[in-house]
């Protein structure tokens, strides 16, 4: 559906068109739209690394525009975002992105999107096992949270009885990791250029996948197959075991989400099946949300979260959180500034290792937000992928213009 | 003739007086609500002012398209342009008179759509003074209603109505509805709180007709009583049927809503 009155942004336009970057076939589509941020952030780790090279202080500046056009009634439109970040710590992390570059063709039963575009499926908080369309950007967070753009042919259609999506995706994205310089890295850092595939195409490799989606009642169901190469490499040893080198394998995995909303509950549960060569494993993460509205008399809402987190994979070096707990609160203030407030905590069970972490956030008038991201990592476990991080505790303070 | 005149006037002033303030009250609400039926689609712009006590201001910009469903409460979609650090995210909701409403909201940044608990009827719509239940869509079961008196409005002859809630989690125990008896148009309403004190009083005014039928307040005030901050919507760009259907109000649009 075309809501067509926007913001048209005569000015930018204009200037735009006057360097000559602008030539549209259409003639008669006027609405186009430049928004985005640039943001500047600082980060301070608590203690000195484990490493000699990195620092405890980073800063980091980072400019996301998105333009957008739209024409044939609304039917069609062209979206254009890169992501840019300069850091002055880790040269791994100074990288350019396009998060999403696509056309987008909308009809009444049916969408093809063509192009590069981001991709969201799942319930869960803590992790996010069924979303595999898009690589993670491992240098933005190592939450996780932050995906490179996937080239693909995406077609919806929309029946009575849900939602099919069907993906083609072209060519694979290497996932970004932390160099030499940065925090949060390992002993041995992963080599640039250095990925290999067990699929003979490599790169380009034709991975497929399609996903059906529905709600019925309080339920919100999701079932996707995936055949490709797998976002989530093993790490090798190169040859002169001075650094680590990625391998990319094939796999197959289906993936179920659900949610059941009752009240003021939200009941979720995601799990896998992967296959690959080196193993076959399964994979959940299920749990509870549940908010008190309107606490102590005042608009502040407080959400509790509780999820657990299974894994039987093999290899020790890639299962983080093979039985793990997140408990988590949020804080909503519903107040003018949007102020918000996260605290979590991950536990191992097994090991008994935890991190917690804080993320607050709150907008200062009209067009700047201030957010607020701490990290606190306790590990024991010698043999736990997460060992490295010991020393890294940080705190992070953002600053974010909107355009 | 002239003494069947007499008859009859004296046989609709009794019928009407055998008419209980309940039902007096249920069938104004029914009036109101039939001369707002037929709308089938319709789309608006609202800016959105809050204004705290010191008298500062912060503005959101919403559009906001809705779907009439018959035997059923609406559909409806809102996007929001401002403030910026929340542009593009959508909010889609199926709401029905007493079973929980169906919502999804989409956050942009995460390309993520996410279903959302419905029973947070009371708290603050995007911080301002109207609490979700005041911008859901009327729906006549979800009141028992009571007819108070007729009252001269600011020059409007008003009847007086007072609406109890029926649905879950409300932060209400009743409201004061001002209808015009011309129009049946909502003039006025105060809302009492849960310890039945009066906490705020919305305004309704700049009244246009659209189609030769549906009346709409281009301005709402909403007055906290009780804090001192008050919200004024400006609604503007109205249109109906569009032709929109519920194909235009599935959990996917959310993703592509500008």
């Amino acid at each position: 559906m075309p809501i067509s009155r926007r913001m048209t942004l005569n000015v930018s336009v204009k200037t735009l068109g006057c360097l000559g970057l602008l030539y549209w076939p259409f003639s008669h589509a006027q609405a186009y739209e430049l928004t985005g941020y640039i943001s500047g952030e600082h980060r301070y780790s608590l203690s000195n690394s484990l490493f000699s090279e990195p620092e405890q202080h980073a800063s980091s500046v980072a400019f996301s525009p998105e333009f957008y056009t739209e024409w044939d009634e609304g039917r069609q439109s062209l979206i254009i975002s890169p992501f840019f970040r300069v850091d002055t710590q880790d040269v791994e992390r100074t990288h350019l992105d396009f998060r999403e570059l696509h056309w987008l063709l909308v009809q009444d039963s049916w969408e093809l999107r063509v192009g590069i575009s981001k991709v969201f499926w799942g319930v869960t908080e803590s992790q996010h096992l069924v979303d595999v369309i898009n690589q993670t950007d491992l240098v933005e967070n190592n939450d996780t949270e932050d995906k490179l753009g996937q080239p693909m042919i995406n077609l919806s259609l929309f029946q009575s009885w849900g939602t099919v999506d069907l993906f083609m995706m072209p060519y694979f994205r290497e996932r970004t990791y932390v160099g030499l310089n940065g925090r949060l890295r390992s002993a041995l850092v992963v080599e640039e250029n250095s990925a290999k595939y067990e699929s003979g195409a490599g790169q380009r490799h034709l991975d497929i996948a399609v996903r059906w989606s529905h709600s019925i009642g309080e339920w919100d169901i999701g079932l996707s197959h995936f055949y490709g190469i797998n976002r989530e490499p093993l790490i090798l040893l190169n040859s002169s075991r001075t650094a680590l080198i990625p391998f990319y394998e094939t796999m197959k995995q289906s993936g179920l989400d659900v949610q059941y909303t009752f009240e003021s509950w939200l009941w979720k549960l995601e799990t896998i099946r992967r296959d690959t060569k080196s193993d076959t494993f399964t994979a959940f993460t299920g749990g509870v949300e549940y908010t008190f509205y309107n606490t102590f008399d005042s608009n502040l809402d407080v959400g509790v979260l509780a999820e657990y987190l299974f894994d039987d994979r093999n290899s020790e070096s890639l299962a983080s959180f093979e039985n793990d707990g997140l408990f988590g609160t949020r804080f909503t203030w519903n107040d003018e500034q949007s102020s918000e407030l996260l605290f979590g905590l991950i536990h191992d069970f097994s090991s008994n290792d935890a991190g917690w972490s804080v993320e607050a956030s709150r907008r200062i008038g009209n067009r700047w937000k201030v957010s607020l991201e701490a990290r606190f990592y306790n590990i024991k476990d010698k043999n736990s992928v997460l060992f490295p991080l010991r020393k890294d505790d940080y705190i992070q303070l953002e600053f974010m213009r909107y355009f | 003739m002239y003494k069947f005149f007499i008859i009859l006037m004296l046989t609709v002033t009794s019928l009407a007086a055998a008419q209980t303030p309940e039902e007096k009250g249920y069938a104004i609400a029914l009036e109101t609500d039939n001369r707002d039926k037929g709308w089938e689609d319709s789309s608006a712009a609202m800016k959105m002012v809050l204004r705290n006590r010191h008298g500062q201001e912060s503005i959101r910009q919403i559009r906001v398209v809705n779907l009439e469903m018959e035997s059923d409460g609406d559909k409806g979609l809102t996007v929001f342009d401002e403030p910026r650090d929340i542009k593009g995210t959508a909010f889609l909701s199926y709401s029905h008179a007493l079973v929980p409403d169906e919502q999804w909201i989409y956050l942009p940044a995460l390309k993520r759509v996410k279903r959302i608990s419905s029973s947070n009827k009371s708290g603050p719509f995007m911080g301002s003074e109207f609490a979700y239940e005041d911008i859901s869509s009327f729906e006549i079961p979800k009141y028992d209603y009571l007819y108070l008196r007729d009252e001269v409005f600011e020059g409007n002859n008003c009847y007086v109505l007072e609406l109890r809630p029926q649905y879950q989690y409300s932060g209400y125990t009743k409201s004061h509805v001002w209808i015009d008896k011309k129009e049946y148009r909502n003039q006025k309403v105060e809302y009492y709180d849960r310890k039945n004190s009066l906490l705020k009083v919305q305004r309704f005014t700049d009244y246009q007709l659209y189609l030769g039928q549906y009346w709409r307040a281009h301005t709402m005030t909403m007055d906290n009583k009780q804090n001192g901050k008050s919200t004024t919507l400006y609604w503007t760009d109205f249109k109906f049927k569009t032709g929109l259907t519920s194909a235009d109000f599935k959990k996917n649009d959310l993703k592509r809503q500008r």
